[in-house]
């Protein structure tokens, strides 16, 4: 007989009871299983854990899971993550959501979070489409992409997440794809470990409003680069990228944003500045 | 309302993985122990994505696509008590790294992108029987290894128990009906972008 040390934790402690509406054959479904399976391998108890979302098909994220959490206002996830991060350090706290949540709605938050490097996860699952609302093109949408709400495409050219993320501060980068969800639970699990605001775009694809994007298990591949703490390199990686390098495009060294735990200002001293 | 398919047909044709997708077997450690870990966690996988696969099938409202992913969920499970067992392991190993395959998953462990929200058991028992083949020919390249001869025999004999399960699975599928050409046509089709 072969001793073996019992499981800490299992995937399924992390999981609730309620069931993803999710269309099925939807990537978030690989999300949702890679976030709980690095959660396991990190042993981190449940309750020690926050999930912070906004609004859109994968931001229903933090109700399949037994952790805390968020479901909050459209485009918020990270404001409401970077306040939670900041009065409580002890949590481990993942923001998650959409391209549409993140980048159009959200666009300046993610910037500045970046920006403040507050320790955290940032998880996007891009589609490309807006599809809790039946598919609108989104700020990652090919300018070309042809469909009944866009026809001809909208002619305009996408956004480049990982080189916003990159130029404006992000501690660690990668691109993950929900097809690869041991994979990505690495990812995330890096991510995790990693201080400062870490952001992870997953290629997650939308089978109902892109079903073409099914296509993507043959393009995705791993980065054929070692990962790079100097910006000006994983700058000009990020540039040429083709859009399905999988794997940490770059991981820094800068220090997370800490706030002092101890009120600089007394209560009083501020009356003081109020008083007439 | 017209009648439309609910996705192009070319995406909601559940056919594709098995092509693409060859998982080659992590080379197992040395031990039998550490073998039969790697085919614990393998059975793991592929009971909790199909348990996944019953959920999704419910919400969507196929119950009878439901039933069927929720047979097979315990079918695996079934499997992977029978490792624990057999190995004599009270609780499941803690060093299982889930993320130890050298393909994307486990070789028996079905994809997400596979599902369709109209599809028939026919479809499901296609997903199955890739699962089963793969996990043969996964158990089949470990037992052709110079490996100690306690893997190697347990190896064939897996490969042996998966080629069973390839036959048992095409018996099944010879029982159910072949969906009709437009099995994927939806009256009420979430999708109006075609």
């Amino acid at each position: 007989m072969t001793a073996v040390a019992a499981v800490a934790f299992t995937p399924q402690s992390y999981k609730s009871d309620v069931k993803p509406v999710w269309c099925p054959g939807c990537g978030d479904f690989s999300v949702l299983s890679a976030v709980t399976k690095a959660l396991a391998k990190l042993e981190l108890p449940p309750e020690q854990v926050a999930v912070v979302s906004g609004i859109g098909c994968s931001s229903r994220m933090p109700a399949y899971t037994n952790c805390y959490g968020f479901h909050g206002v459209h485009g918020r996830a990270l404001p409401a993550a970077t306040g939670l991060k900041v009065a409580r350090p002890d949590l481990t706290v993942i923001a998650a959501g959409g391209d549409g949540d993140g980048y159009s709605i959200g666009g300046n938050h993610f910037l500045h979070a970046c920006r403040r490097n507050v320790d955290m996860v940032y998880i996007v699952m891009d589609n490309r489409v807006y599809g809790m609302t039946k598919g609108q093109p989104s700020p990652t949408t090919e300018p070309d992409w042809d469909s009944k709400l866009s026809p001809h495409g909208t002619g305009l050219r996408e956004f480049y997440p990982l080189v916003i993320a990159l130029a404006s501060g992000a501690n660690f980068i990668a691109r993950a794809f929900a097809g690869d969800p041991n994979g990505c639970a690495e990812l995330i699990g890096q991510a995790i470990r990693t201080p400062g605001f870490s952001f992870i775009e997953v290629l997650s694809p939308c089978v109902t409003f892109r079903p073409e994007q099914r296509d993507w298990k043959a393009m995705a591949h791993p980065a054929a680069v070692t990962p790079t703490d100097d910006p000006a390199r994983a700058a000009r990686r990020l540039m040429t990228d083709d859009g399905f390098n999988i794997g940490v495009l770059y991981a820094g060294s800068r220090s997370p944003y800490r706030p002092q735990q101890a009120p600089r200002v007394k209560p009083a001293e501020l009356e003081k500045e109020f008083a007439l | 309302m017209t009648a439309k398919r609910s996705q192009s047909k070319k995406a909601a044709t559940p056919t594709k993985s098995a092509k693409r997708r060859v998982t080659r077997s992590a080379p197992p450690k040395a031990g039998f122990g550490d073998f039969m870990k790697q085919a614990y966690a393998m059975e793991l996988e592929a009971a909790t994505r199909y348990a996944e696969f019953a959920d999704q099938m419910e919400v969507a409202n196929n119950r009878e696509v439901a039933d069927l992913f929720r047979k097979l969920a315990g079918i695996e499970t079934l499997h992977a008590k029978k490792i624990l067992e057999q190995m004599g392991w009270k609780t499941p190993p803690a060093d299982l790294a889930p993320f130890r395959w050298e393909g994307l998953e486990g070789p028996e462990t079905g994809e997400h992108n596979d599902l369709h929200y109209l599809m028939q058991p026919y479809h499901a028992l296609q997903i199955a029987l890739r699962n089963e083949q793969r996990a043969a020919e996964f158990f089949a390249s470990i037992a052709r290894r110079a490996l100690p001869p306690a893997v190697l025999d347990a190896a064939r004999e897996m490969a042996g128990e998966e080629r069973e399960h390839v036959e048992l699975v095409k018996d099944w599928l010879a029982r159910v009906p072949k969906p009709e050409k437009d099995w994927d046509v939806d009256l009420d089709p979430p999708n109006f972008n075609d």
